[in-house]
């Protein structure tokens, strides 16, 4: 596959090299005003905002308000352990999701890719899971699923010799990110099914007459056509999983301890049972500044992308 | 011209967004209400209560069926909230002026604390001074006084509790076994390993779920009667103190091993439907649980027996709770707030529960006269002289063996504890989860409480 | 008999082999989406339940229905839904609103900047709102927002306007150039195109654009979490209020939470292929 630099498909019409006149480049511009302005308005002031407090001592249950305090807060979430235990979790939980739903999405994209009796049932028994409200899917996982006195996996596993495991106490990490996976599994599958859907069937059959074996076909062939699809599906999973927090909240509130805590949950209780403004305004603003540092890797692999659509061309 | 009608479709659109914002800027659906706290007496009344059976299943049907009726021009919403969430939503609300509650569920936690900042409506001097048939003087004194600060009242009892041990009487006659009526934690632990049936009963069942008032409003009791305490005299904090740390170890020990599994995710509603259900051979919880056992689980009930809390270098342990109703300053609809608050706290308000509940059904622990009232002696007679002596042997102005310099039996009286109590109560589940030991619990929480100076400690 | 070529027969067993195991991977299938699926089965199992069948051990398969859960949360959820309605499509229209223009200025007759532009509103997506939530909570009760559906429709507009714009952008690339001149020879300004070319070929990827926007705000938390109270509280905080129910609560919990995921997936069954282009932002065909 070719590289291209170009970052995006190209735009229908051409952008004249020596300029337009300027009643054509406002006109071009006025009709993305309005969603450029509100989106301006709506996230960077809170931004703004949020990087005013980090320097204000604010405690909502202290009256007196917010007053100066300098680096007193970035102090604090450098030297404070538990922020950096929410961060390293927040990785770990969310690499571990994304990776492990992106091999099941392959190897389930894999499966259904086939053709066999009542496909497309099983197709939609697998998207489900994606479609259930996160809040609803937490809720049903902590009680009827894992609950050690009447959850259902209990039920399941005992001919396996599990008997009433706590999961939520004991595999709290594990039980939290068992949701995440099940959740976004199939936004993988679809994804992948639909990289597999699009591989020209002619070159599968050109490698068949060739006597090429199943593995060595999908190694050499479908893999590497797959990889756009995969990357996609890898950037999209993280810019949300990274965030998730209904599972954290509505499962083990954090806990036991601070086991389940990831950054988004670390924040909230900061704000809401600790009241701290300030310094969760400042670990919010350390959480931004690392999310750009990552971001900008990751727009480079999201920009190829949509190399494909312009190798094809 | 051909560039008009886009530019005015852009402007259209500029101004449509601004429009948008500015008429969302000017709304006040729901954003509260105006500085001045308006005094009528109608309007919507928003109450923030903790969900707990005598609320969920008396207040609230309660306020429908009979409140609304008798006060039409009042209608009251509930927003209900387990006990951690319902503390944040009302100390965010309180704190922040957003006034999105008239009336808010608090205890002698919070009373103080929030009298002090100027966040509450002194009810003594504001209401009841004018309303006589309110009978205060009724309240019960350790109570009371919980709840006022600079003898006035700024929050009237819901229902009162302490703390004591619940057992089936079944299952030690069963065993050989004799529950005395004060016994000593020592003896509880050893019940609770002869009693102990895994994957049946429980030998013991103790609340583990984090938050100051939930695991640790049981730990706190243990703390203080092995002579353990949060701060010294020089507002030092004493968590890792040989008191606080054989407390500690003997309560999570003693749950991990005899206790319920999963009891890190288990407070005062999971563990009532767990005893209800026969799966706890005892369990040390509050006393207004009886109520509730007595309500809902008639066939547990009759063969539960009642002790006091256990004791080890303390005559008496048992805490000291009251789910109030107060009215942050400033809110609107103050006069229907009110006329809310003294219903639902009432003499009548007890009747109406004896009438369609029954009057073993009755919030205990707020007025004198519903314990020399016959009726209620004679429905709740198993367990009514016991919780009453129970919270009439409290003291939370001394609630320690070695002197404290705060008040409180199972909180510490001081506006950092909201936080310090919450994330030592985590600590506390993770070593009852397993996820570390009762050491690193304990000392992750000493510095977690050395973060603040005593001169700030000692200002609150 | 036709001049049709005569294929050597395969030899029986590797027939048998091919057959079993086609079979073998379709079962395996079957077992891993009935897997998948089991959760979501046993949800609504449950969701029929009365309280006391709900939390026994050994988990009871067999019992007599009811719908007596369903009852109480139909007569909970009022004001709920319609918070959630309101504020999902009030939002989704919003953002229909601003991302068709935006995304035609990105498209079809960009700007200089375009890629700039284009990058600047998926940056906002990668930034997490969790960062800046102390603040906006202030910021909301500062301007009189707080608990109120237009702080809702405001925000869930703003969090899925760079996913709607990059979505929406990607169908018009797809419109045939020729129609384009067409429109433009037959003389019709650029709004005549945009109404009678534009948007009608890309009404599906509208359509499915909108979709994947309401899904989001319908199921969105953490927002509703912080910044509502009783005012513009949504679905998933009455599912968090159906859990501390005093005493049984399980049955209750499953019928609201059944109640509550009903709808994305039902639309999610219909349009399954209308979702997949729209999650893959139209990249993927």
């Amino acid at each position: 596959m070719t590289v291209v630099e170009d970052l995006a498909p190209p735009p229908k019409v051409e952008v004249r090299p020596r300029g337009m006149s300027r009643r054509e480049a406002w006109q071009r511009r006025l009709p993305l005003l309005p969603a450029l302005i509100y989106v301006v308005v709506v996230t960077q002031i809170p931004f703004v905002v949020t990087l005013w407090y980090s320097f204000q001592n604010y405690f909502f249950d202290v009256p007196g308000g917010a007053h100066f305090t300098g680096l007193s807060n970035y102090t604090t979430v450098f030297t404070n352990a538990n922020f950096r235990a929410s961060l390293v979790r927040s990785v770990v939980m969310t690499a571990s999701a994304v990776i492990v739903a992106m091999v099941l999405g392959v190897a389930l994209a894999i499966l259904l890719d086939r053709k066999f009796f009542g496909r497309g049932v099983v197709r939609t028994m697998v998207i489900t899971p994606f479609l259930v409200m996160p809040a609803a899917a937490a809720l049903v996982w902590a009680g009827p699923m894992l609950d050690p006195n009447f959850g259902l996996v209990n039920w399941l596993l005992q001919p396996f010799g599990v008997h009433h495991v706590a999961w939520l106490s004991t595999q709290a990490l594990a039980s939290v990110i068992v949701v995440m996976i099940w959740q976004w599994t199939p936004f993988m599958t679809l994804i992948v099914l639909a990289g597999l859907q699009s591989q020209p069937p002619d070159t599968l059959e050109a490698a068949k007459v060739d006597g090429a074996g199943a593995f060595a076909t999908f190694r050499e062939l479908t893999l590497p056509h797959l990889r756009p699809y995969i990357e996609l599906g890898i950037l999209l999973g993280s810019i949300y999983l990274v965030n998730a927090f209904d599972a954290v909240r509505l499962m083990t509130n954090g806990g036991p301890g601070t086991s389940t805590t990831n950054l988004p949950f670390y924040l909230y209780q900061q704000v809401n049972y600790a009241f701290d403004v300030g310094g969760a305004a400042a670990a919010g603003v350390v959480t931004v500044i690392l999310t750009i540092i990552v971001a900008t890797f990751a727009l480079r692999m999201f920009a190829r992308v949509f190399q494909f659509e312009e190798a094809k061309g | 011209m051909r560039s008009s009608p886009f530019r005015l479709r852009a402007l259209a659109a500029a101004g449509g967004v601004a429009a948008l914002l500015a008429g969302a800027a000017c709304s006040s659906s729901g954003s509260g209400t105006s500085a001045s706290g308006t005094n009528s007496n109608s309007g919507t009344v928003t109450v923030a209560v903790v969900s707990n059976p005598l609320i969920t299943g008396q207040m609230i049907p309660l306020t429908q069926s009979v409140f609304e009726k008798q006060n039409p021009k009042i209608t009251v919403k509930f927003a209900t909230y387990t006990e951690g969430d319902l503390r944040a939503a009302i100390e965010k609300d309180v704190s922040t002026h957003s006034n999105a509650f008239n009336v808010i569920m608090i205890g002698p936690y919070e009373a103080p604390l929030f009298a002090k900042n100027g966040w509450l409506v002194n009810l003594s001097t504001q209401h009841i001074a004018s309303d006589p048939g309110y009978d205060a003087s009724d309240l019960l004194p350790s109570i009371a006084k919980a709840l006022s600060y600079k003898g006035d009242l700024y929050a009237v009892p819901f229902y009162g509790e302490s703390s004591m041990l619940y057992y089936r009487k079944d299952l030690f006659k069963a065993a050989g076994l004799t529950m005395p009526l004060h016994p000593t934690w020592s003896q509880v632990a050893s019940f609770a390993a002869k009693l102990n049936q895994p994957g049946k009963v429980s030998g013991i069942c103790l609340r583990g779920l984090a938050g100051w008032g939930d695991n640790m409003a049981s730990l706190d009791t243990v703390v203080n009667t092995f002579g353990g305490e949060w701060f010294n005299m020089n507002w030092q904090p004493q968590l890792t103190s040989p008191a606080f740390e054989n407390a500690t170890s003997f309560y999570v020990n003693l749950l991990r091993k005899d206790g319920e599994p999963g009891a890190s995710a288990d407070s005062f509603n999971q563990l009532l439907t767990l005893y209800g259900q026969g799966k706890c051979a005892m369990w040390y919880d509050a006393t207004v649980a009886a109520t509730s056992i007595t309500t809902t689980y008639p066939s547990i009930a009759a063969q539960t027996g009642y002790a006091f809390a256990p004791v080890d270098k303390t005559t008496s342990s048992g805490w000291l709770w009251t789910w109030s109703l107060g009215i942050p300053a400033g809110v609107a609809n103050e006069g229907a707030a009110w006329k809310f608050v003294s219903w639902a706290t009432s003499k009548q308000y007890d009747s109406l529960v004896a009438a369609k509940y029954g009057w073993a059904a009755v919030p205990p622990g707020t007025r004198t006269s519903l314990y020399s009232n016959p009726s209620y002696l004679a429905a709740a007679k198993a367990f009514a002289p016991i919780t009453i002596a129970s919270i009439d042997g409290t003291d939370p102005d001394h609630p320690t063996v070695n002197p404290v310099p705060y008040v409180g039996i199972q909180y510490v009286d001081i506006p950092q504890f909201e936080s310090l109590g919450l994330t030592v109560g985590q600590q506390i589940a993770g070593a009852i989860a397993g996820t570390e030991t009762v050491k690193q619990a304990l000392q992750t929480s000493q510095s977690d409480a050395s973060v603040y100076t005593p001169a700030e400690l000692s200002a609150g | 008999m036709t001049a049709m070529p005569v294929r050597a027969r395969e030899p029986r067993p590797q027939r048998i082999r091919e057959w079993s195991g086609n079979v073998g991977w379709a079962v395996l299938t079957w077992v891993v989406g009935i897997a998948f699926f089991t959760p979501v089965l046993w949800m609504v199992i449950t969701a029929f339940k009365p309280e006391s069948a709900a939390e026994t051990w050994p988990p009871k398969f067999v019992f007599t229905p009811t719908l007596a859960e369903f009852h109480l949360v139909f007569s909970g959820w009022g004001p709920f839904v319609t918070h959630s309605i309101i504020a999902t499509v009030g939002s989704t229209v919003l953002v229909l609103l601003l991302g068709v223009p935006a995304a035609y200025a990105l498209s079809v007759y960009p700007v200089k900047h375009w890629r700039d532009g284009l990058f600047f509103f998926i940056s906002t997506k990668m930034l997490p709102i969790v960062a800046v939530i102390g603040p906006l909570y202030v910021i909301a009760l500062k301007s009189h927002l707080l608990d109120s559906l237009w702080l809702l429709i405001i925000l869930y507009t703003a969090m899925n306007l760079p996913l709607a714009i990059w979505m929406i952008r990607s169908f018009m690339l797809e419109v045939p150039g020729e129609l384009l001149e067409a429109a433009r020879l037959d003389g019709a300004g650029r709004i005549r195109e945009m109404t009678s070319v534009i948007l009608p070929v890309i009404s599906p990827g509208l359509v499915s654009t909108a979709l994947i926007c309401m899904i989001f705000a319908w199921n969105e938390l953490f927002l509703a979490l912080n910044l509502t109270i009783t005012n513009a509280a949504t679905m998933p905080m009455y599912l968090i209020s159906s859990v501390p129910q005093e005493g049984l609560y399980i049955a209750h919990l499953s019928a609201a939470a059944t109640v509550a995921s009903i709808p994305v997936i039902i639309v999610g069954w219909l349009a399954q292929r209308s979702l997949v282009r729209g999650l893959s932002m139209g990249a993927i065909k």
